[in-house]
């Protein structure tokens, strides 16, 4: 082996080895993973089971609030959240058809919300403004006009 | 074999006739998907409405179907079959005939399919994302595609074991070990996506079951879906590493270094499909992020690559008497269209594949993941890296299946298209990656969210996407247009089909390179490792499936 192709396979592993290390760090130990939560649901009897049965947002304490929500084709609810700058939100979703996707523009928050499935994210809103909240992935013809915002003020 | 008979090797006309079968449909498959994508890029523009009822999501299906499904399967394998054909010698008749019923099975596929979309049956994306559902004969459809797909691989694997019963204790020739690793991932990779079409999603649609377990069918789809993009890369990467030495008048760096990076592909594309997945709900945390790693892995052998195709270039450059650090880059033959087009995809895949390493990085996937962002990453993989190679290969392979030959004004309108190609792309691409930052969504049709100051930002990018989408449009026409000057009116003769010699002929490649037991054996490990517990929880702590829903 050349010396070249040596020192290029040092730096390429190296490399690698960094960006694992990182992302592994950042992922186990400071909770950073991305949303995976695991409890599921009867799709077809969401609006009859808990939490869902009560879709809305709810202060559990201060400066933190908790967002539960259910996506169907073509909207959210509960619609137009509104929420204090330097809030902590907890949402947990689920949908009540196909799948959808949860994000939030300019924030972290991006989670896919399946049929069957309860999904759980967490974001700290310290910006004051208006979030658009969109879905983002394809569900029916609609899809394009899936969306509401969150207001932090 | 001296190189005087080596120049005059021409593949069969028989299998001639079966490559160009399978380029006619790619290549028809091209007109209409970057037909469909140019529209796709207006709309988004906000500009312009479609016609007579057709539907954005419509669209956008057969954009995926016709172009990642159908386009590339055809090329790929119409290029492998002749590649081993002329590498491992003529096929047999009946691994031709084998080839050939693949070939009409894949076509019968492909129409129905299309016939479904067109019916607006199947808007579903080329996902097919359940519980969304389509007509049941767009599953069968893709079903026999697939199907056909492993009658051509059989063709494939059938040449090779021939091949090497007749040439006991060599290493088989470099084209046709490189076809059959490719070979042997497509039908390692497709039992993922046939599992879910034939046990849940066909039994589903045509109502003998009600409902379908959608956890486990992305799952599976995702299984194959990232393989599925290294069965698209594998073959530009057999002309970067065979191909285009011979073209520049150089030798390949390292035939055994070749081969190794191949099985690398092999061993880690498969056991990865989770960095697919990684924002949805059902897999543990910990077994996404043992994908992740393995992904890593996967880029050693994209980073071998590269430290070879520059060093043969280099290498060439300087036996040529070129001197300072980058005096070789004058060196190489800048007005071949068969260097220049592949070479401006290697370009484009450096930040391609930076693009997939921040794409693969977990957590880092939330600030992506299903924006623009993803969908300009890999129209430079492959509709860039990929596409531009296969375009290179086919502006000396068609010449050379149909007797004619490449013109000096076919090769200037080539590295005309190239160009274009690069600069529409450089558009099209950088504005998704710049607007998929800002947060706008990948597939969806134009929207204003309700007049959203965030969505405003957008639209300045999505207008910069249409007028790359324009450029690559014009870009795709001469694209055909010279392809039927190739296939039908280029004059007579013979055109190059260039298989590279390895630097040093003296080192054979060592045979456990060949040891398909052990090979498949870790592949087999690795799947089982990376995927059996955390399916097993998704099916044990599966909830109740989904009814079919048709919204579109």
């Amino acid at each position: 082996m050349h010396l070249d192709e040596k020192i290029w396979l040092f730096l390429s592993f190296g490399m690698i080895m960094i960006f694992m290390i990182f992302t592994g760090y950042q992922a186990l130990a400071l909770g950073y993973g991305p949303p995976s939560h695991k409890e599921t649901i009867d799709p077809q009897k969401v609006d009859q089971t808990a939490p869902f049965n009560e879709p809305g947002i709810k202060q559990i304490g201060e400066n933190e609030y908790e967002v539960v929500m259910t996506l169907q084709i073509f909207s959210f609810t509960p619609m137009d959240i509104e929420v204090p700058a330097g809030s902590t939100v907890h949402f947990t979703l689920t949908s009540k058809d196909v799948v959808h996707g949860f994000q939030v523009a300019d924030t972290n928050i991006n989670a896919m919300v399946m049929p069957g499935h309860i999904q759980k994210i967490t974001q700290k809103f310290d910006e004051p403004g208006e979030y658009l909240v969109l879905c983002n992935e394809y569900c029916g013809a609609g899809h394009q006009a899936m969306s509401t915002t969150i207001t932090v003020k | 074999m001296s190189s005087f008979t080596e120049k005059i090797k021409k593949v069969d006309p028989r299998d001639a006739k079966l490559g160009m079968a399978h380029f006619y449909v790619a290549f028809i498959g091209l007109f209409i998907g970057g037909m469909a994508g140019l529209l796709q890029t207006l709309v988004r523009s906000g500009q312009y409405t479609l016609p007579a009822g057709i539907g954005y999501y419509q669209l956008l299906t057969l954009h995926g179907v016709v172009l990642a499904l159908v386009m590339t399967t055809y090329f790929i394998m119409g290029f492998q079959l002749v590649a081993v054909s002329r590498t491992a010698g003529t096929l047999s008749n009946k691994q031709r005939t084998t080839a050939w019923i693949g070939f009409w099975l894949m076509t019968i596929g492909t129409v129905m399919a299309a016939v479904m979309i067109l019916l607006n049956e199947a808007s579903v994306l080329y996902t097919f994302y359940a519980p969304l559902q389509a007509h049941a004969l767009f599953y069968v459809g893709l079903t026999l595609v697939i199907a056909g797909s492993w009658l051509g691989s059989a063709a494939i694997i059938m040449a090779y074991v021939a091949w090497r019963k007749q040439n006991p204790g060599q290493p088989s020739p470099l084209l046709t070990f490189m076809a059959l690793v490719n070979t042997l991932m497509w039908v390692v990779a497709t039992i993922g996506v046939a599992s879910t079409v034939l046990f849940q999603l066909l039994p589903w649609s045509l109502g003998i079951v009600e409902r379908v377990d959608v956890a486990v069918s992305r799952t599976l789809f995702w299984y194959f879906g990232h393989p599925l993009v290294y069965f698209w890369l594998l073959p530009a990467y057999m002309a970067w590493y065979v191909v285009v030495p011979k073209i520049i008048g150089g030798k390949i760096f390292s035939d055994s270094l070749a081969r190794l990076s191949f099985i690398l592909f092999l061993l880690f594309s498969i056991p990865v499909g989770f960095h697919h997945q990684l924002m949805e709900p059902g897999i543990d945390a910990a077994w996404k992020f043992l994908q992740v790693v393995l992904t890593f892995l996967v880029i050693i052998p994209s980073l071998m690559t590269a430290f070879s195709l520059f060093a043969t270039f280099e290498t060439f450059g300087r036996s040529k008497g070129a001197t300072g650090l980058f005096g070789w880059l004058k060196e190489l033959p800048w007005g071949d269209a068969r260097f220049l087009i592949p070479f401006i995809g290697m370009l484009s895949f450096i930040p391609g594949g930076a693009g997939g390493i921040i794409n693969a990085s977990n957590q880092m996937n939330q600030v992506v993941h299903n924006t623009i962002w993803v969908t300009g990453h890999f129209h430079l993989t492959v509709a860039t890296a990929v596409i531009l190679t296969f375009f290179g290969i086919s502006y000396w392979l068609i010449p050379h299946l149909t007797g004619r030959t490449l013109t000096k004004a076919m090769n200037k309108l080539a590295i005309l298209q190239g160009v274009l190609w690069a600069i529409g792309m450089t558009f099209m691409s950088g504005a998704m990656h710049a607007a998929g930052l800002l947060g706008a969504p990948r597939r969806s049709a134009f929207s204003e969210y309700g007049g959203a100051a965030q969505a405003a930002e957008w639209i300045p990018y999505q207008i910069a996407q249409a007028v790359g989408g324009s450029i690559l449009f014009i870009a795709i026409i001469l694209v055909l247009y010279i392809f039927i000057n190739l296939a039908f009116f280029a004059p007579k003769g013979e055109e190059e089909f260039p298989v590279g010699e390895a630097a040093n002929l003296a080192e054979k490649a060592p045979m456990v390179l060949e040891n398909w037991k052990l090979w498949l054996g870790i592949v087999v490990l690795l799947i089982a490792f990376a995927y059996t517990i955390p399916f097993i929880d998704l099916i044990e702590n599966a909830p109740i499936g989904s009814k079919g829903y048709k919204l579109w």
